[in-house]
């Protein structure tokens, strides 16, 4: 087990309420797999991981309760300076949007330059000559000359492999992966994604992706959790969460993406209403409002994490029977 | 019949000094018969929107025509013009900017009602809109409440009720799902589809988004530097694409299905889109294209009908050889089928013919 997240709560105080933003989420990462992290905005997915890296503003959040053992020590008891050598080494991450995460005014060597030296102790020289070597490794054409280069004479797909390049500099073991291409183009993605794999594959690292997309999830990714207001709505293998899942948001989810290789012109299941405002939730399951299989009981009793197999489990009063009417969907 | 939207050669370039143009829509023709949904795909920079906007005279076309209902829009007048856009609408990518925030949700439906003077009495007025929340889908209750009291998927139905309220045939639909949440794009997608069937709209429907193309369009053109070097029927194209660029987009769709996902194979596409200010000579796609011979650069290729009602843009296929792979071998097919036989792709660009 590389990482594990056990019922971490982050909340946030604002004007007098608290925001529940992420209570109780625990999840496993093996050691060279790929955990996907799917929900819409405001389900609590880039909480969680930007609190296992505790880059959580405080105040206003706060992390209000759990444990993150990586490798054996938990994350949320060390010193700043003990987190400060494990981010950007062990655990390195990537961002959404490259142009933010960037520094416009700095060399892109010299950004990638620091990384090394701060970590690994290498000298000016050998720290130049590692970042040329990871702009080649993601990619970058003519790296020696490009290095040099500032940001914005990079392409949006090239400034997410400048990212990348610098997330790997130090071999990490972990890398999470904020919706790394969703602001990219379709064959860009593609060409992002592949370079993850491979990267994957040949270090051996493990992969954390958040993302909204399904179709990203199905390709990547060994295990996906569902959230959904700040809670773990589904935990389980991608291909069993895919060909049966336990849990009516899930199900919901993946009948309202379009899927173009069976799709006919005909209306998509649509899952009503909107989500949920976390500072208001009432004391039943968050879904219940929405869910087309809900009883009085879903209003009023949250639901307990029901266990479907061992690898597989679903936040709802009606897990065993979702799952078993699930069957083998398609 | 006359199609309801006929866009001939339409050219939209931008003059940026010193001799130097973008030519965002470079001779663009597509027809749009009535009550059909047009996907217009394409990755940013293609011009899409471009495209979207000059149809609907928010740009100013450089050349060529737009003929709705045999008028062209790019010769009207100003006033002509202005009353020819009740017929022609627009739903917006980002419905919170494309909303006046010191209006109601009331007055921002009523204001075409007003303009084109579609309702006799302030009563009549006041009940075409509250009929226009109905229909997509927003209580009534919020006719006096300002656009930011809403959530992305709201804010895009008051955008669609405002297109609805002018009483159009034709609307332009410029990624309207875009900024939605996955749970709320579905939901907008089925609003659209369910307008179409109850008043016979024309959808001119533009997208990056492969998916919500495939699902929402009866027939797809792909747009790419400025042109369309595809158009099909959307099952068709997803099918069976034949333009090299399109078989790249395809296979580059992430599919929800972890069981599809690992058997296909990708084309991966190296480098970016060139930029669309001094676009590659001849065909556009020549310089990423993994199919592409010296003559690709020289010849730039018209869209053909290589096989019945499908056209493309590539001068290496032709209706008696329609699959690049046999004139060259390599690459991935489209989604849905699988070749098993197909060699492994190679990516390297001028293979021998």
């Amino acid at each position: 087990m590389l990482i594990s997240v056990k019922d971490l709560r982050t909340y946030f105080d604002e004007d007098g309420r608290v925001v529940k933003a992420v209570d109780g989420v625990s999840f496993d990462v093996q050691r060279g797999e790929t955990l996907g992290i799917v929900g819409e905005s405001g389900s609590g997915k880039s909480v969680t991981n930007l609190s296992i890296m505790r880059l959580i503003p405080t105040p206003p959040g706060r992390i209000a309760g759990g444990k993150v053992i990586f490798d054996g020590r938990d994350l949320l008891a060390l010193s700043d300076k003990e987190m400060r050598a494990i981010r950007g080494k062990r655990i390195a991450m990537i961002f959404q949007d490259p142009m933010t995460s960037l520094n416009p005014f700095m060399r892109i060597s010299r950004q990638l330059m620091e990384v090394t030296q701060l970590h690994l102790g290498h000298t000016k020289a050998e720290a130049r000559e590692h970042a040329i070597t990871m702009l080649e490794t993601v990619g970058i054409p003519d790296a020696r000359r490009r290095a040099d280069g500032y940001p914005h004479e990079f392409s949006g797909g090239m400034r997410q492999r400048v990212m990348i390049a610098m997330a790997l500099s130090c071999k990490p073991e972990l890398i999470i992966a904020d919706e790394p291409t969703t602001a990219l183009d379709v064959t860009i993605q593609a060409q992002i994604l592949e370079l993850i794999k491979k990267i994957k594959d040949e270090t051996g690292t493990s992969v954390i992706l958040i993302t909204h997309d399904l179709g990203v999830v199905a390709g990547t990714t060994n295990d996906v959790v569902v959230m959904y207001a700040g809670k773990v709505m589904e935990r389980a293998p991608t291909l069993e969460l895919f060909a049966r899942s336990g849990n009516p948001y899930t199900k919901g989810l993946l009948a309202s993406v379009p899927d173009p290789t069976r799709e006919e012109r005909k209306d998509l299941y649509q899952i009503p209403g909107l989500p949920p405002d976390v500072a208001h939730l009432g004391p039943g399951c968050p879904f219940a409002p929405r869910c087309a299989r809900a009883e009085a009981v879903c209003h009023e009793t949250f639901p307990p994490f029901v266990e479907l197999t061992p690898d597989h489990h679903s936040l709802c009063h009606f897990a065993h029977e979702v799952y078993g009417s699930s069957g083998l969907h398609r | 019949m006359a199609p309801l939207v006929s866009i001939a050669d339409l050219k939209v370039h931008f003059d940026l000094g010193r001799r130097r143009t973008v030519r965002a829509v470079d001779g663009v023709s597509l027809d749009i018969p009535a009550g059909e949904t047009l996907g217009l795909v394409g990755e940013s920079g293609c011009g899409k929107t471009t495209l979207g906007r000059a149809v609907l005279r928010l740009v100013e076309p450089t050349g060529g025509k737009v003929l709705f209902r045999d008028t062209d829009i790019a010769q009207l007048s100003k006033s002509d013009l202005r009353r020819m856009r009740q017929h022609m609408q627009m739903i917006f990518q980002d419905p919170y900017a494309s909303l006046d925030p010191r209006m109601t949700v009331g007055q921002i439906i009523s204001e075409p009602i007003e303009t084109f003077a579609l309702a006799a009495t302030r009563e009549d007025k006041r009940a075409r809109v509250r009929e226009l929340m109905q229909t997509v889908g927003l209580s009534e209750r919020f006719i006096n409440r300002y656009p930011h009291e809403f959530s992305g998927g709201q804010q895009q139905r008051i955008g669609i009720a405002r297109a609805l309220a002018a009483n159009p045939a034709f609307i332009v639909a410029d990624e309207p799902i875009s900024a939605l949440d996955v749970s709320i794009q579905a939901q907008i997608l089925n609003l659209m589809e369910k307008l179409q069937r109850e008043r016979h709209l024309t959808y001119l429907f533009i997208s990056h988004d492969l998916r919500a193309i495939r699902h929402t369009s009866h027939r797809v053109a792909v747009m790419y530097l400025g042109k369309v070097v595809e158009l099909a029927g959307a099952r068709e194209l997803y099918v069976q694409p034949l333009m090299p660029y399109t078989k790249a987009l395809i296979s580059a769709v992430p599919v929800p299905d972890p069981v599809v996902e690992a058997q296909r194979r990708r084309i991966v596409l190296e480098g970016d889109v060139p930029s669309p200010i001094d676009p590659p000579s001849g065909c556009r796609f020549h310089t990423r294209c993994p199919y592409a011979v010296p003559a690709c650069s020289e010849v730039e290729p018209n869209l053909v009908e290589i096989q019945p009602a499908h056209y493309a843009a590539c001068i290496r296929i032709s209706p008696e050889e329609p699959d690049i792979d046999r004139v060259a071998p390599g690459a991935t097919p489209g989604i849905g089928g699988s070749k098993e036989q197909d060699p492994p792709y190679v990516r390297r660009p001028g293979l021998a013919v």
